[in-house]
């Protein structure tokens, strides 16, 4: 685990320390162990009772000091990891909380949702993994070898020789293994892919009777991860016998030299046994260290998806002294130029320069990727311009607070959702202390009343998450009263009334005009319907203005607005719309 | 529809862990019987080899050391080969050992192959309700977290089950033939390495149900909050955003804490009472040796310190073993309710033959591709053609998607070969619901649906969907090439087909413009495209199936008016010919129709021409002049 994630521990740093501090208390208690032994063996030998009952009560309270060590370190590693896990969750969502709009488009809801959830459970486990057995085997391997060179030096090369054999085999299984692996996963992210791709395309996989196509190309690739996965497991399968190789030879080498040393009496019989238990200590913990280094590299791709989103600057920046008070709802755009990647790649708007007056009821119409929405995103500083300038109250939004800024500038998203919750507890985003009379006005404006009151648990009616209970037009209409609740001194409809049927619209659209006459409102519609009784109408086409007056005005002199109208109205419109002058 | 059923978080507990296990022995059994056997052999051979290994030590020390300590001089002689022989032992449990290992991955990998091609091949013919009714997260989870702790469970734990087992008898004998009052003093030790297991066990998977509730309701307010984002940053609702997540967060802190307190605890606590089981037979066993009861010599004090510490360890392990079974029979549990979700039925038994045209007007069957169909009717042993014109008619149908909610009210239609039927009507109106029931997506719950005077429940549901093209709204693309997607309509279409299909969709153009043209490969559904270019793509795909019955759903999406335009013309050259359904948006559609099917609330209330229905100055009039009042 790379050291910069290790700094999520804070807050835990007394578990974090513990932990292995414990973790070494243990190993220190369990390598004596064998060394007691020896004299309980060499005791019987030489037939002094009395020392196998001292040594047997030492042994017993290093067991018991052992055990207690062991469960802290334990119960502090759950309590730092738990801690970290906690932390990094926490340092994510902060983060994510400060993300501008460009940085939200850069991750999908899907990955921010595993990386918070899948991807910190991994690193949790590696985290308490590395904490644990990260210490405690390098000090097993470590105090074991010391051990046995306390006991009998000369034979303690046997060690050195076995522990540079597995150390070689070990490193070639884990390289060899290491980009298997890597393979392995990528393919499996892939098999799931498809997976999913299925899932969400089943209508037309069974349109088109595909399901045995689709079969045949999952069986392909089943089997290809199946090759590939037996092969790095199978690798990974010498990894035992190798060590069963190199205990076994210890034990045969320390058999004939160990008798043979006894015999001339250069050491004790429960000398050997205390060596033969330090060989398996000492290659365990080697092959501890194999699985924590496996463990940490399949982590390694959840820590790559975890900083990527800690990482992640946020890419609008408070001013230094922020002016919190919007003084109208004027709004001008300066020579604006944008896009979204900041300066390479094709430009979004270019060269925008509008002047809205406080108060005026503004249309925008234009094709897919004409830049209305791009447009409209600016005035709330949702994304900052590349060159000119936005300026809401004749002052640069650069230079407001960001927060009263977006207070004073109510946007309604074109991809719109509503929380879990009641209608009233949705409404209340809006503004937190809103009565229920402020809510059912704001209501009543947008159309919705009507069918709140038709709920049988009215205002209180509870919305299920993403607002799967009410249809798309009522979901509409209660995220514009939502925004209304704001108060705003300026209103962005974004495409927000697609849902809504012709006749409702119209009557929205005229609430807005007798009851917020001050509110400047920006409202975006494909259907030129919903634009034509505007004050002026914005056409956008490719990015730029293409004509910005009057119905009357632009039907005389745009040739595009004038497209729109007579397809609209003409033949190629859209049916679920109003339609005027028909055939 | 009815809505997704969401069940958060993995459930934890399991209804009939025993009856799981054995479903998922019996997988991994069925195909790999022999190899298993084989393992099998492997790991005993293994365990005696270390057995040996163990018991050897008795040997070294009362027939080598011991006599050379007592009496002075060094008679090794023996003790070379008897090292040499426990040598051969010891390589022949190497090999096994590697084999069993080598082994267990075959069949490992194999039966998860298995596993994962039927658990696909099985959703793949499950019914389009299944799909409706299960959130697709969910679904996916079963593939990327329930099989994965499958895997896990097949190539870690079984074999470290069988392993420690075999050890743990195989010890046990050895103890038992050694020493009795150490065994027993060993297997009281045991007893209360057991006891404390399941104690702190108990209290851990406690915490864990707690912990998987918490992750739950935590992961699911992630996925709320990230869904809305933007709308929390437009409405500057940061702050309480993060207040609640707060609380969630810490809540599974605190039980993630309490249960991987008790899990850890676990080995420690084991391995020490494993370790005080070893000082004790050390202590006991010396003064019993000392005393010189039951004959207890050094060597085998020494050895059987040995066989206490292997006995005890796999008892450690299996413990440990415990919760990652758990979870696997959780997992296994979810992906054994898929496989056992009843796949869609199909009763029928017409099918969809290639046909010649004889001279007297009669059909015959041939195996080549005419371009002429015909539907296969063997009823009552007498084999009948019946030629595919496309003459659909709906008569008396009702409809819901549960029995309780009848959404579709007496439907009747009547579309003659190669006419345009447009439904009209308001969202939730039913048009979706009507084109869901022509390709038997849904079957209908009374009334008759005829495709050529056939009733649809008696032809084969392959034949009946190959020869119906569908359009549908939301565009789904496939990984791969822009000519493999457009291929997707008829698998055996040949390049210049497909070309000749994207043309007539007003496809070609943009492809051409893409960087490797037809083969330029798209990913992720398409992301690549644009809303239109994915569009004309389906078109394309649908126009190379070449269906006498398409069934189209207009897309509301706006997109720009080019790419609009060039859809319109794609969808009215792929109409031209064909009896065409089609939940239209556009007027020129409507317009174009031969009738027009006002629906709602799952009712026909009004039908004719364009003209007729204008007259009529109902329902359609109002949609039409905009005067509609009422609720979407």
């Amino acid at each position: 685990m790379k050291r910069h994630l290790f700094k999520y521990a804070r807050g835990y740093k007394l578990e974090t320390v513990l932990t292995p501090t414990f973790t070494a208390l243990e190993v220190l208690l369990e390598v004596l162990i064998p060394f007691i032994t020896a004299s309980i063996i060499d005791s019987v030998q030489a037939g002094d009772m009395m020392g196998i009952y001292k040594n047997g009560a030492i042994m017993l309270v290093l067991a018991f000091l052992s055990l207690v060590c062991g469960a802290l370190a334990g119960k502090f590693a759950a309590g730092a990891s738990s801690g970290f896990a906690a932390n990094l969750r926490s340092a994510m969502y902060d983060n994510i909380q400060t993300f501008s709009f460009s940085n939200i488009d850069k991750f999908s809801t899907a990955g921010l949702v595993t990386r918070m959830t899948t991807d910190v459970t991994n690193m949790q486990m590696a985290f308490q993994m590395s904490l644990r057995i990260a210490v405690r085997a390098p000090l097993m391997l470590v105090c074991s070898m010391v051990m046995c060179f306390v006991i009998n030096a000369e034979l303690s090369m046997i060690f050195l020789v076995a522990l540079v054999i597995l150390g070689c085999a070990l490193v070639f299984i884990m390289s060899r293994t290491f980009k298997l692996f890597e393979q392995v996963f990528r393919r499996y992210d892939a098999l799931n892919a498809s997976v999913q791709e299925n899932v969400s395309g089943i209508r037309v996989v069974k349109a088109y009777v595909r399901e045995e196509h689709e079969d045949e190309k999952f069986r392909h690739a089943a089997e290809e991860l199946r090759r590939l996965f037996t092969k790095a497991e199978g690798i990974l399968a010498l990894n035992s016998p190798v060590m069963m190789f190199v205990v076994y030879g210890c034990i045969i080498a320390l058999s004939w030299f160990g008798a043979n040393m006894i015999s001339v009496g250069g050491m004790t019989t429960g000398n050997l046994t205390s060596m033969f238990s330090y060989v398996m200590g000492v290659l365990m913990s080697l092959m501890m260290l194999s699985m924590v280094f496996v463990m940490i590299t399949m982590s390694a791709a959840s820590e790559r998806r975890i900083s990527e989103v800690l990482n992640e600057k946020p890419d609008l920046t408070e001013p230094d002294d922020p002016i919190m008070d919007i003084p109208d709802g004027s709004i001008d755009f300066d020579h604006v130029s944008f896009s979204y990647a900041h300066g390479d790649g094709e430009e979004t708007l270019h060269d925008i320069d509008l002047h809205i007056k406080s108060g005026e009821t503004i249309g925008i119409i234009g094709g897919t990727g004409s830049g209305k929405s791009s447009l409209v995103s600016l005035v709330s500083r949702l994304y900052d311009v590349d060159s000119g300038e936005v300026r809401v109250g004749g002052i640069d939004v650069r230079r407001y607070d960001i927060e009263s800024l977006r207070d004073a500038v109510a946007v309604v998203l074109q991809k719109n959702v509503l929380f879990s919750g009641t209608i009233l507890d949705n409404l209340r985003w809006g503004k937190e202390d809103a009565t229920l009379e402020e809510c059912k006005a704001v209501c009543k404006m947008a159309c919705a009343d009507e069918f709140i009151d038709a709920f049988p648990n009215g205002y209180d009616t509870w919305i299920e998450q993403g607002g799967t209970n009410v249809s798309g037009g009522q979901k509409q209409r209660l995220c514009i009263a939502r925004a209304l609740l704001k108060e705003p001194k300026i209103l962005i409809l974004d495409d927000s009334t697609s849902a809504v049927d012709t006749a409702t619209d119209a009557s929205i659209r005229e609430a807005f005009a007798t009851k917020i006459p001050g509110t400047t409102k920006l409202i975006i519609a494909q259907r030129i319907t919903s634009v034509m009784d505007a004050d002026r109408i914005l056409v956008l086409d490719d990015g730029g203005v293409s004509g910005f007056d009057t119905h009357e005005k632009l039907l005389e002199t745009n040739e595009i607005y004038r497209n729109i109208y007579e397809t609209q109205t003409q033949g190629g419109g859209d049916f679920d719309e109003g339609k005027e002058g028909g055939n | 529809m009815p809505g997704p059923m969401r069940n958060r978080g993995p459930r934890v507990k399991v209804e009939h862990p025993g009856r799981i296990m054995k479903r998922v022995l019996s997988y991994m059994l069925s195909n790999y019987k022999w190899h298993f056997a084989v393992v099998l052999v492997c790991i005993i051979c293994s365990a005696a080899a270390t057995l040996r290994g163990t018991l050897f030590m008795r040997t070294l020390v009362d027939d080598y050391i011991v006599p050379v300590l007592n009496e002075g001089t060094g008679d090794f002689s023996g003790l070379a080969s008897a090292l040499a022989s426990l040598a051969v032992t010891y390589a022949i449990g190497i090999v096994c050992a590697y084999g069993y290992n080598r082994l267990m991955v075959t069949i490992s990998q194999g039966t998860m192959r298995n596993l994962r091609v039927q658990l696909f091949e099985h959703m793949e013919s499950l019914p389009i309700k299944y799909f409706d009714t299960h959130a697709h997260g969910d679904i996916m989870s079963v593939y990327t977290n329930d099989v994965d702790t499958l895997r896990q469970l097949l190539s870690q734990s079984i074999p470290q089950l069988i392993n420690s087992s075999v050890t743990l008898i195989a010890t046990f004998f050895s103890m038992v033939f050694l020493d009795v009052p150490l065994t027993i003093l060993t297997l009281i030790m045991v007893g209360v390495m057991l006891c404390a297991a399941s104690k702190i066990g108990g209290l851990s998977s406690r915490y864990f149900a707690d912990q998987q509730k918490d992750l739950g309701a935590l992961n699911g307010y992630i996925e709320e909050m990230m869904e809305g984002q933007k709308v929390v940053k437009v409405f500057c609702h940061e702050e309480k955003s993060v207040e609640r997540f707060r609380e969630l967060n810490s809540r599974l802190r605190e039980s993630a804490n309490n249960a991987n307190s008790f899990a850890n605890i676990l080995m420690p606590v084991c391995a020490n009472i494993g370790n005080i089981s070893y000082v004790l037979c050390a202590a006991i066993g010396a003064i019993l040796s000392l005393s010189g009861h039951w004959g207890l010599t050094l060597g085998t004090l020494v050895s059987f310190l040995t066989l206490n510490k292997n006995f005890t360890q796999p008892v450690t392990q299996m413990s440990q073993q415990v919760n990652s079974v758990v979870m696997a029979m959780a997992g296994a549990d979810r992906v054994f309710r898929m496989m056992d979700e009843e796949p869609e039925a199909d009763n029928g038994t017409v099918t969809l033959v290639n046909v010649r045209e004889n001279d007297d007007g009669t059909l015959t069957e041939v195996k080549e591709r005419t371009g002429n169909w015909a539907w296969r009717d063997d009823k009552g042993g007498e084999v009948k053609y019946i030629p595919l014109r496309g003459d659909i008619t709906f008569d008396g149908v009702d409809f819901g998607y549960t029995a309780e909610k009848t959404v579709l009210h007496d439907i009747k239609l009547y579309a003659t070969p190669g006419q345009k039927i447009a439904f009209v009507g308001s969202t939730g109106a039913g048009k979706t619901t009507i084109t869901n029931l022509i390709n038997r997506f849904y079957d209908i719950q009374d009334g008759k649906i005829r495709y050529d005077g056939v009733n649809i429940n008696r032809i084969k549901k392959a034949d009946l969907r190959r020869s119906l093209g569908m359009v549908l709204q939301d565009t789904h693309l496939f990984t791969g090439t822009v000519m493999d997607n457009i291929r997707y309509g008829r698998l055996d279409a040949t390049d210049e087909e497909c070309r000749a299909a994207a043309k007539l969709a007003n496809a070609h153009g943009f492809i051409k413009r893409l960087p490797d043209g037809y083969d330029t490969v798209l990913t992720g559904d398409g992301a690549n495209l644009s809303q239109g270019q994915r569009q004309l793509l389906s078109i394309a795909r649908a126009a190379v199936a070449d269906p006498p019955v398409l069934i189209l759903d207009e897309a509301t999406s706006s997109i720009d008016t080019r790419t609009e335009a060039l859809v319109q013309e794609g969808m009215d050259h792929l109409m031209n010919g064909r009896t065409t359904f089609v939940i239209a948006h556009r007027l020129s559609t409507i317009r174009n129709s031969d009738c027009i099917m006002v629906l709602e609330h799952g009712r026909i209330i009004e039908r004719g021409t364009h003209d007729q229905l204008i007259e009529k100055k109902g329902r359609y009039y109002q949609l039409y002049t905009g005067n509609a009042i009422g609720e979407d």
